[in-house]
């Protein structure tokens, strides 16, 4: 197909070639970029926390009154609940991935250091590993005997009496990774402050934090500590999937039968707590894939538009070339071939403009760079719509007939 | 003449009824996303306290120590409780209150109503009459209540409509965490969005059910929430927070004039050298005092999202109207011979200019109130969205009529071009075409 035809005609029809072309540029920066973050909103959803999900429920419950046993009743809660048909595992924790509280800590390797190495999320409770159904790759979980209970650790806090405090802990993968790289980290000493050291005496492959996100999610520890209900209570139940359910229910009766006085905050699934928790994100991904929509959907109606407009401008000239031999192929050829051309021309113009609007991101929404497998996905989705939506007009251009070349207006 | 002209351009409009629509939704669309866009960051962005929130100011100190210290560092976000009562007891302003906020077990002596857990805010005495707070029965409480520990309470009015069919409820009793409280006020309509005083439970439509002194909530150790950060390893037990190096307490003043924003900021200054020399502030003095709005900014309050929504919307207008231009200039070049005869019977580049621009006018309009109506979808869509800020997401008056003049703006804005260029032919040309 020589497209020097196609040229010497856009060229009298420069400033519509100029919007069309404008148009496929901006559609196709906008889209690019917001397929990008639809994509990184999935990722953000979609991250590991490293723990048994569908086999967990979590309890949150608000006590009324403060109990001076509370240690005990917990202890009592507990037990009632890992007697429940099905039930593997429970205990009360401090705090669980995507639940509105979170419990951190700033971390040193050496006290002498003036500023924190990283900040990591901070687990309490008996039985964290196995509860959680994290996965242990090095060392040990934590014996009976290192557990201390956490109203007697803030005792001992108050009177500087640190020695007695707890002195293991564990630590994921990647906290281990990023405070002692390709070292062995058993046997490696935290500072949580000045003159309080921790042993990792344990490492898990992978755990989330509670929140605090932007501190580095995957920086977690567990530390042997007991919490009572007089610091709130947060029971957390693992259970075979299918059970979750009916082990839920019993749990709930379970827990007001052995004390009526409370209230329950929250309850469910550890899933329903992930999909709540990303709602946001679902939504904004929503938005983002309805706004390319609609711009590929203007885009494709403007170019049927124009290119509606520019066939029955030119129905003499169509007529004249069929009349000079010129087959329906050559001229639906022609009106293709001349959208390829505009498209292209947009397509470039857009990848230029798709990446300044990702260095405008960048600045202000603090998001990585948008990756190059982006430009291709968006060329070929505008080629496609340029394509698809001048199938029309141009059919109607070469079902012109010769004829019309002779008819005077 | 201008009814001539917009029969005119009724007439050429129903000439090509496609066309037409095609660049009046395309204008809807462009309108709806970026007005239901606009609105939500006006809402979210609004001033919580019109009138009053220019003369309240936060202020902040810097008591930590020197981990993570470096230049150009921000104070916490909150202050000790040393520090915020020594402020609050020092009445170097118009008005002070301290506060924090804390989910209470409340006990309805309503057998009906089961135990719920209710939002509380901890404060003291200043705070109803600096924030101007209405009342709809009784009033606050005074400086001697704060101090002798009182078991009062002020409740909002939904708290009072569901406790005591909005009943004046001033001397009954509340019972809150096993403790009987006496309601000695109840709130009028007050919702302040954002909950500026108090981001810590929820920025938007968060707000509390009852306000109980905080000496009272300390007494009672009822349960503190929010963000509560520590230094020096001394732990962060919650009952006894007090004594420990702990933020985890707001505190807002009132000043009423420059002078006394100057004066207040000399104050805290001199108190972080004096803390700073007593050996207990480790960091230099270190001080802000930000009124609302700047708190708001600070706080970054306003979410993202919201702001990242409203730059798509205008990508999409944009995109909508270079569309519409194209579609418009095709249209205006469409009827050439038309305005070709026209200049030939004597029409004027300035009518023919003006008659074309008026087309698009009417096309902007009807696209504004296609817009107007996407829009109201918009935001009642928003309105189902599961977002904090959901519920307010209302159009209101300067909205709508912002809504309609972009539209206007926006269409004619698009016509300018074709229509310039549709009105410069040369009639002579056309015709002999023709």
């Amino acid at each position: 197909m020589d497209i020097k035809p196609i040229l010497s005609t856009l060229r009298r029809h420069k400033f519509t070639a100029c919007l069309l072309i404008a148009q496929i540029a901006l559609t196709c920066a906008i889209v690019c970029n917001a397929i990008f973050l639809i994509g990184q909103r999935l990722e953000r959803m979609n991250v590991s926390t490293g723990m048994a999900e569908h086999e967990l429920l979590y309890i949150q419950l608000a006590n009324i009154g403060n109990r001076p046993d509370a240690m005990a009743r917990t202890a009592a809660d507990i037990e009632a609940l890992k007697e429940i048909p099905g039930v593997t595992s429970a205990m009360s924790t401090n705090q669980i991935p995507f639940s509105d509280s979170s419990s951190n800590t700033g971390i040193k390797t050496d006290p002498t250091q003036q500023n924190n190495v990283i900040n990591a999320g901070e687990y309490l409770g008996e039985g964290v590993v196995r509860t959680l159904g994290v996965q242990l790759i090095a060392g040990r979980d934590f014996r009976p005997d290192e557990y201390r209970d956490l109203d007697d650790v803030y005792a001992m806090l108050r009177r500087g009496d640190n020695h007695a405090l707890p002195g293991s802990t564990l630590v994921t993968q990647a906290m281990a990774e990023r405070l002692w790289p390709g070292q062995n980290p058993l046997g490696k000493q935290v500072y949580v402050a000045q003159n309080i050291s921790e042993t990792v005496v344990g490492v898990v492959k992978e755990l989330a934090r509670g929140g605090n996100f932007t501190e580095g999610m995957p920086y977690s520890m567990i530390d042997p500590i007991r919490i009572g209900m007089s610091s709130g209570s947060l029971y957390v139940i693992r259970c075979a999937p299918q059970d979750r359910e009916q082990v839920l229910k019993s749990a709930l009766a379970k827990l007001k039968s052995l004390n009526p006085n409370r209230i329950v905050l929250n309850k469910g699934t550890y899933d329903e707590l992930r999909y709540r928790y990303f709602r946001n994100d679902r939504s904004m991904a929503g938005i983002l894939l309805g706004v390319s929509l609609g711009l590929l959907i203007i885009t494709a109606l403007g170019i049927v538009g124009l290119a509606s407009f520019w066939v029955a401008q030119r129905n003499r000239s169509i007529g004249v070339r069929r009349a000079l031999g010129a087959t329906r192929g050559n001229i639906l050829n022609y009106f293709q071939t001349e959208n390829f051309l505009l498209t292209t021309i947009g397509i470039v113009l857009g990848m230029v403009l798709a990446y300044g609007i990702n260095l405008f991101l960048i600045v202000h929404y603090e998001l990585p760079r948008l990756p190059g497998m982006y430009l291709p996905v968006g060329a070929i989705l505008l080629w496609g719509i340029g394509q698809a939506a001048v199938l029309g007009p141009a059919l109607r251009a070469a079902a012109v007939p010769p004829v019309v070349a002779t008819r005077s207006v | 003449m201008l009814s001539y002209y917009f029969s005119l351009a009724l007439r050429s409009l129903r000439r090509n009824r496609v066309l037409t629509a095609l660049m009046v939704l395309a204008i809807a669309m462009g309108i709806g996303a970026c007005m239901t866009t606009l609105t939500v960051l006006h809402v979210l962005s609004g001033d919580p306290l019109p009138g009053r929130s220019g003369s309240l100011y936060y202020p902040q100190i810097d008591p930590q120590d020197m981990d993570d210290y470096g230049p150009n560092v921000e104070p916490p976000d909150q202050l000790t409780w040393a520090d915020g009562m020594y402020l609050l007891k020092a009445k170097r302003a118009a008005h002070q209150a301290l506060m924090t906020e804390g989910m209470v077990p409340l006990q309805p002596t309503q057998s009906n109503l089961d135990p719920f857990q209710a939002a509380a805010l901890y404060t003291t005495a200043d705070f109803f009459p600096m924030f101007g707070v209405p009342f709809k029965f009784g009033q606050g409480w005074g400086e001697q209540e704060d101090d002798g520990k009182a078991r009062i309470a002020v409740i909002t009015s939904s708290l009072n409509d569901k406790l005591f069919n909005g009943a004046n409820s001033v001397g009954k009793e509340l019972r809150l965490q096993d403790t009987s409280f006496r309601i000695v006020g109840v709130l009028g309509d007050w919702h302040p969005n954002p909950h500026f005083y108090e981001l810590y439970m929820g920025s938007y439509d968060s707000d509390e059910d009852v306000y109980i002194p905080l000496s009272t909530s300390r007494d009672l150790k009822l349960e503190h929430d929010g963000t509560t950060n520590c230094w020096g390893g001394t732990g962060s037990d919650p009952n006894n927070l007090e004594h420990l190096s702990c933020v985890w307490l707001q505190f807002w003043v009132q000043l009423n004039s420059p002078a006394d924003v100057a004066a207040y900021k000399t104050f805290l200054i001199h108190y972080s050298e004096d803390q700073h020399a007593a050996g207990r502030f480790l960091r230099p003095a270190n001080v802000r005092l930000r009124n609302v709005m700047q708190w708001l900014d600070y706080q970054r309050v306003v979410p993202s999202d919201a702001k990242l929504q409203v730059w798509l919307a205008l990508g999409f207008l944009v995109v909508c109207l270079v569309n519409t231009v194209g579609l418009m200039l095709a249209k205006f070049m469409r009827r050439a011979g038309e305005l070709g005869v026209r200049r030939a019977l004597g029409a004027s580049q300035r009518t023919l200019f003006a008659q074309l621009l008026v087309e698009s006018g009417v096309i902007g309009l009807a696209g504004g109130l296609g817009g107007l109506v996407l829009a109201l979808i918009g935001l009642w869509l928003v309105r189902h969205q599961p977002a904090d800020y959901a519920a307010l997401a209302h159009m209101d008056i300067p909205m709508l009529f912002a809504t309609l003049t972009l539209a206007v703006l926006a269409s004619l804005l698009a016509g300018l071009l074709p229509a310039w260029r549709a009105c410069r032919i040369t009639p002579a040309l056309q015709l002999k075409a023709n």
